[in-house]
């Protein structure tokens, strides 16, 4: 009785562990854990070499991180930051996506041309798709039906149905396309092209184009505007998009596809990720090595935070 | 204990209604700092961002940087204003009516400093509602926190013309104040460009900005702004204040300036 009154007394004593952020610091080798509460670097956890892509399994008791160098996923434990194991991935895995039934993955192999499809259970490749030159984006709808490559050089988004895990639809896009996202309960996908500096819009069920967004910040050189990383606020509105070495987040109005503000964050800002609510944005500057944090409400950023060498991704993990 | 408190609210009235009926002086007072936020500033808008250092907690451009510069110029050229209207006076002999009054010299003093800062503050907060309609915003409590910062940065800057008119004898010798005093005071200083930029052309120039009074008066109200402390800055400021002050009442002591005042 006095033991369990004790533990409680514990309990209601520790505080409360805060949200968290986590970062992958493509030179250092690391990832950055960022406490929401208080804005600062509570952990640093080494990883493989040059770490990228990162993305948490739906419970949270494992995040998976891409060890581009290494030619690894690797599988951590969020809670002691220990590596679990190494999945199969291919070569130079650069980004993945998690299908929605939590359990394979799709990797971009960005020096072989395909997508690997992994079974995170089994640790087993069930499947390699053939697609375009260097390809780096992936995402997945919310149906779990169709996964998206982008590819560098061939400028392609592939259309892989992921029922058979072969490709069905394949479109163009601008320059350089680095990071896709389904949008609308997978009405649309949006394709990010960093040299051609656009966002593509398509019609998911015909994969027809519906619009371009174009980004023009105010003082900044047309070349150094190049959209990599993108997010959409909860009630799907707006689109944050990270624009590369114009140090700049665009806003953009999701319906009209017109871009409402441009907030000043951190040198070459790459990828973001939200808190819990989605009232905070957090980016990576990968010249600057640190995240700035915005508030979504007001679209102001409020504070920069020093993380490792190249911040690459971003994850969310609760902690409540 | 009231003849002070009359003598007090008189002087200060007087500065306003100066100030009031001097309408293009109001004008000419924020005209200057806007040339500046809206011309100056965006040649080197630095749209990339500026390096962060306190109080900035992240990335900001030229424009937001150089607010509480302006925020200081506005209130050295008020200064200086001050100064000059205390040498018309002596020249127009309302000075002389002013000193031989049965009041202590320093208190009639203080009152023209008071009454100047007073002012000059309405100046800034005036500044500061056109940048933030401009979208150059700060804080919320910043436009609080900064009240007492801008008290004592306009109270060494009133007490520096002050201490400068005791020696100028005329008007036409204030041009050299423009030269030697203003414009070194200023663009010596963290206003324009941050101290870690001068460093990098020049060690000297940057010690000389770092001895700068109206550095640490910049400083000061810059980090009001952003609700921070600033004590060193606080100190400085609070320092040279008090020996440009008692070097003004030293200047304006009947033994300097003889029997009846210079006026």
């Amino acid at each position: 009785m006095i033991r369990s009154a004790g533990l409680i007394c514990c309990l209601l004593a520790a505080p409360a562990a805060a949200d968290e952020i986590w970062v992958t610091n493509e030179k250092d080798d690391t990832v950055s854990v960022i406490s929401i509460d208080t804005l600062e670097v509570i952990a640093t956890y080494p990883t493989g070499e040059r770490p990228r892509g990162i993305t948490f399994s739906k419970d949270y008791s494992v995040v998976y991180i891409c060890a581009s160098d290494s030619d690894a996923v690797q599988v951590m434990d969020p809670a002691t930051g220990e590596i679990l194991h190494d999945l199969p991935s291919g070569e130079d895995p650069e980004q993945f996506v998690l299908h929605p039934n939590d359990r394979h993955l799709y990797i971009a192999n960005e020096d072989d041309a395909i997508t690997t499809v992994v079974d995170t259970q089994t640790r087993q490749v069930i499947a390699q798709i053939d697609v375009g030159v260097e390809p780096e984006g992936m995402a997945i709808s919310p149906d779990g039906t169709i996964a998206i490559t982008t590819s560098e050089t061939t400028n392609m988004a592939h259309w892989i149905d992921t029922e058979t895990q072969e490709l069905f639809a394949n479109t163009l896009v601008d320059s350089r396309p680095r990071h896709a996202e389904f949008v609308h309960d997978g009405a649309q996908m949006w394709v990010s092209s960093e040299i051609g500096g656009t966002i593509t819009v398509f019609d998911t069920s015909d994969q027809s184009e519906i619009g371009k967004i174009d980004f023009e910040v105010p003082g900044v050189h047309r070349d150094r505007v190049q959209p990599v990383g993108f997010e959409f606020s909860a009630d799907e509105r707006t689109a944050f998009v990270a624009l590369g070495p114009s140090n700049h987040i665009a806003v953009v109005n999701t319906e009209t596809l017109e871009v409402k503000d441009y907030i000043l964050v951190g040198r070459r800002v790459w990828h973001m990720a939200f808190n819990a609510d989605k009232s905070l944005l957090f980016t990576t500057n990968g010249v600057s090595g640190d995240v700035t944090v915005i508030d979504v409400a007001n679209r102001t950023a409020l504070k920069s935070i020093d993380v490792g060498r190249f911040p690459w991704g971003a994850a969310f993990r609760p902690t409540q | 204990m009231s003849r002070y408190l009359t003598a007090l609210i008189a002087i200060v009235l007087r500065e306003a209604l100066r100030f009031v009926h001097q309408r293009e002086r109001f004008v000419a007072a924020l005209v200057r700092p806007l040339v500046w936020l809206l011309v100056f500033a965006a040649g080197f808008r630095a749209a990339l961002g500026l390096s962060i250092i306190p109080p900035y907690q992240t990335y900001i451009t030229y424009e937001t940087y150089i607010v509480p510069g302006l925020c200081g110029m506005i209130m050295l050229f008020n200064g200086m204003q001050s100064s000059l209207s205390l040498i018309y006076d002596r020249e127009m002999g309302s000075m002389k009516l002013l000193l031989t009054s049965p009041l202590p010299r320093w208190w009639l003093l203080t009152c023209k400093l008071l009454g100047a800062t007073a002012i000059s503050i309405l100046q800034v907060y005036a500044f500061l509602a056109i940048a933030a309609a401009l979208g150059i915003k700060m804080p919320v409590a910043g436009y609080l926190t900064v009240l007492p910062a801008l008290v004592v940065a306009g109270l060494m800057l009133g007490s520096l013309g002050l201490l400068l008119s005791s020696f100028i004898k005329q008007l036409e010798n204030f041009a050299g104040v423009m030269n030697f005093v203003i414009f070194p005071m200023f663009f010596l200083s963290s206003a324009l460009y941050p101290l870690w930029k001068m460093a990098e052309s020049s060690e000297l120039l940057y010690n000389i900005c770092a001895v700068n009074p109206f550095t640490h008066a910049v400083e000061l109200i810059r980090f009001a702004l952003y609700v921070e402390f600033n004590g060193p800055a606080l100190f400085w400021t609070v320092l040279a204040a008090a020996v440009f002050t008692v070097a003004a009442l030293w200047g304006y002591s009947p033994r300097i300036t003889g029997p009846r005042g210079r006026g």
